[in-house]
């Protein structure tokens, strides 16, 4: 049924769809219009059987979901940021126990400093813990992901983390069409567990492993990550047969066909990228976009075809690898070894800052001709930057640098040509 | 041949020996049917006190819940000395997840079972003193605020054993540890620190709260037994002797944690719902330093020199904790 939703409301609504039996909570924005949801559908009884636990940090939320997925139930959780990193030792303990939970991760940057906006830094620092991770470009695809979520994570028994751009999507007004209960209940079975704590059949879940079996047991999480990649193709293309959309997918292209610019990003900012490819194709640049849903496991292969005949890749990212440089460049580039094509990274929407049309039409324009180094952040203020690397050489005790830039920037709009000084 | 003459307390442990009791009393592991929760094989060092106290403890919520159990375990030794995979001791479904987040994997196992309408399937989680009182605290908090049906029991041997004996928040004022070394001017682990985690535990206004030891197993037992006929968050402090961190001998894990308790450093008590209702009194007071001669980690307070001052601080706690519970009557507080 298409309805006008905030996409929190419209993935809530499409997680009660898939009836999960427990749910914790935790708040963190922007994830926390999500569990409000899910608690409110559980307290009305639109969402039973299912118990719904406020707990009391996100290291105790997954952990929660581990207890009650290894009991045999499905579970489910939502989080973002320094949430993520709160309970980044139970993300790993759910990947390597083989547990099918589900988790939104509504994308914020990570602090110092506190920024609750939205970017990926928070994903990236959890991409080789062995959860499976999609990206959501808008907020229905959001509500489909999370419908295929538990079916992959179930059929894998992998932990699935569904990731969706913090306020830009979940905070957003769209159209959603949300599917009917009973075909969700035909697209996704009943939880069967391949181990569960039960009394008729003991088992012992989470012993320790010695370095006579470690690789193994890794290589083997990292073989499934590998059915994934076929898992995930295959679940789309049967969830397009049963609710009439395509949603999900590994990778997804737009006007790459004859393209020599290929523009690769996660989530909801390749919408911009998209319109910002079409000004380009109308002032006649060959320029195309390849969109990746399935961030873990990384689609290679169709990477690699998606940019086979490409001239220039241009990551765009909101996230980087501090005092190196692009994440997802690093995996794109290793795809395309042996291809022509040079592979440049765009750093974009750090901590919520807008990504505009203009400012990438102005740097696509450039990669198209030829004019894109290696690595570069977008709409940098290299006057503040270069303002407080002058303090902190001129004093020692030069302060918070967030702090002195933030005042640079107050002084600057205050009075554009107010002297500097502290 | 000269008949031996039955002496009533053939251990010096005060305790009745089984066959002089009524069957339904006897310790659960004197059933033949016991469960062995915790099986042979397991790779604890002699006299592991944990070890003991784990497998009383899991038999008799084994035999409280007619074997309906799932136990959740945190990492440290019990975790370790069990189950290096594929052997593992354990006969009860059992699943570790992590260090400090035990209490919250547990609630989440009562929630699946009882959505799942599996709610006679009982929970018990175990972790030992670090599991506890530091690194799950926040957890265990959580836990018993939302009173999750859960029944969790620390194994307390005051320190972090599993990693080579370094102090946690239940280590006791002057024992020596790898991280609280017996040198300066203070040696071993200050006075005025530390958790007392069955009063916290009490002030969450939980169901149940007990304190036991191993050097009586049959109170252990019965604690167990009463903690599973109730629901909601429950709470059993044991307190497990570790011959290898306390510097003691094998031989005397029981010892000590009988004249830890009489002593009344280790006050032995039960409270029902925000009241203590029974507490162990102490049949023969024995001075604090009966229990610290024996253990190494006490050894700089009787060597160089004896430490009279620190012992009788030791003192002092141990009589405030006799007070406190009236561990003693009256007129038996003289030592």
């Amino acid at each position: 049924m298409l309805r006008q939703l905030e996409g929190s409301r419209a993935v809530a609504e499409a997680v009660a769809l898939c009836r999960p039996e427990v749910v914790c909570a935790y708040p963190i924005s922007p994830q926390t219009h999500i569990i409000e949801a899910v608690g409110a559908l559980v307290r009305t009884g639109k969402l039973q059987p299912c118990e719904f636990l406020n707990v009391e940090s996100e290291f105790a939320a997954l952990s929660v979901a581990i207890g009650a997925s290894a009991a045999g139930a499905r579970a489910y959780t939502a989080t973002a940021s320094q949430g993520l990193l709160f309970m980044m030792e139970a993300v790993y303990n759910a990947a390597g126990l083989g547990l099918p939970i589900v988790m939104t991760l509504a994308n914020r940057a990570v602090g110092a400093p506190i920024n609750i906006w939205n970017d990926h830094s928070d994903a990236m620092a959890v991409r080789d813990s062995g959860w499976i991770q999609l990206f959501a470009e808008d907020n229905q695809e959001a509500v489909d992901l999370h419908i295929q979520a538990f079916r992959l994570a179930e059929e894998l028994s992998l932990p699935v983390m569904v990731c969706m751009d913090g306020f830009v999507l979940t905070h957003a007004l769209e159209r959603v069409d949300l599917p009917g209960q009973a075909d969700v209940d035909a697209f996704l079975p009943p939880y069967v567990p391949r181990q569960v704590l039960d009394p008729a059949d003991p088992v012992s879940i989470g012993a320790m492993v010695g370095p006579e079996a470690f690789t193994e047991v890794r290589y083997l999480a990292h073989l499934r990550q590998l059915d994934a990649l076929v898992a995930i193709p295959r679940l789309a293309e049967e969830f397009a047969t049963r609710f009439g959309r395509s949603s999900g997918g590994l990778v997804s292209t737009y006007r790459t066909e004859d393209a020599d610019t290929i523009v690769v990003a996660l989530g909801s900012v390749l919408g911009t990228i998209k319109d910002a490819v079409d000004a380009l194709r109308d002032a006649g640049e060959r320029i195309g976009v390849l969109g990746i849903t399935a961030f873990r496991p990384f689609p290679t292969d169709a990477v690699r075809a998606a940019l086979a005949r490409a001239v220039r890749i241009v990551a765009v990212e909101r996230a980087f690898s501090i005092g190196f440089g692009g994440v997802l460049s690093t995996d794109v580039a290793l795809s395309c070894q042996g291809l022509p094509a040079s592979v440049h990274t765009v750093v974009a929407g750090l901590g919520g800052r807008p990504v505009t049309r203009r400012a990438l039409e102005a740097v696509l324009h450039d990669a198209a001709a030829g004019k894109l180094g290696r690595t570069t952040f977008l709409d940098l203020d290299t006057i503040v930057v270069e303002r407080e690397r002058a303090r902190m050489a001129a004093d020692r005790r030069s302060g918070p640098m967030a702090e002195n830039i933030l005042r640079d920037l107050a002084t600057s709009a205050a009075s554009p040509h107010a002297e500097e000084g502290r | 041949m000269t008949p031996t003459p039955i002496r009533f307390y053939q251990v010096g442990s005060f305790a009745v020996g089984n066959r002089l009791l009524e069957e339904e009393l006897r310790t659960v592991q004197s059933d033949p049917r016991r469960a062995n929760s915790l099986d042979r094989g397991h790779r604890a060092c002699q006299g592991c006190g944990e070890a003991l106290g784990a497998r009383y403890a899991l038999d008799a919520a084994v035999r409280a819940t007619g074997g309906d159990l799932v136990a959740i375990n945190a990492t440290g030794c019990l975790e370790v000395f069990s189950t290096p995979f594929p052997e593992s001791s354990w006969r009860v479904p059992w699943l570790h997840s992590l260090f400090g987040n035990t209490p919250a994997v547990a609630s989440g196992v009562a929630a699946a079972l009882r959505v799942k309408g599996r709610s006679n399937v009982r929970v018990v989680a175990q972790a030992g003193d670090g599991g506890t009182v530091d690194i799950g605290f926040g957890a265990l908090s959580g836990m018993f605020e939302r009173n999750d049906d859960v029944l969790f029991i620390c194994y307390d041997n005051e320190a972090y054993m599993n990693t080579g004996v370094q102090r946690s928040g239940a280590t006791p004022p002057a024992a020596r540890t790898a991280t609280t070394e017996a040198v300066g001017p203070e040696p071993g682990n200050p006075f005025g620190q530390g958790k007392d985690l069955p009063r916290i535990a009490l002030a969450h206004g939980i169901g149940y709260v007990a304190t036991a030891t191993v050097a009586d197993l049959h109170d252990l037992e019965a604690k167990v037994i009463k903690a599973m006929a109730r629901h909601g968050a429950r709470y059993l402090h044991v307190l497990v002797p570790c011959p290898l961190g306390w510097g003691s001998q094998s031989r005397d894990t029981i010892r000590l944690a009988r004249l830890a308790a009489e002593s009344g450093l280790f006050p032995v008590f039960e409270a029902e719902d925000g009241i203590v209702t029974s507490v162990r009194k102490i049949r023969h007071k024995v001075p604090v330093e009966d229990y610290l001669v024996l253990q190494r980690r006490f050894a700089h307070l009787f060597k160089p020199e004896r430490r009279d001052e620190v012992i009788a601080h030791l003192q002092a706690l141990a009589d405030e904790n006799i007070t406190r519970y009236g561990l003693v009557a009256p007129e038996e507080v003289e030592v």
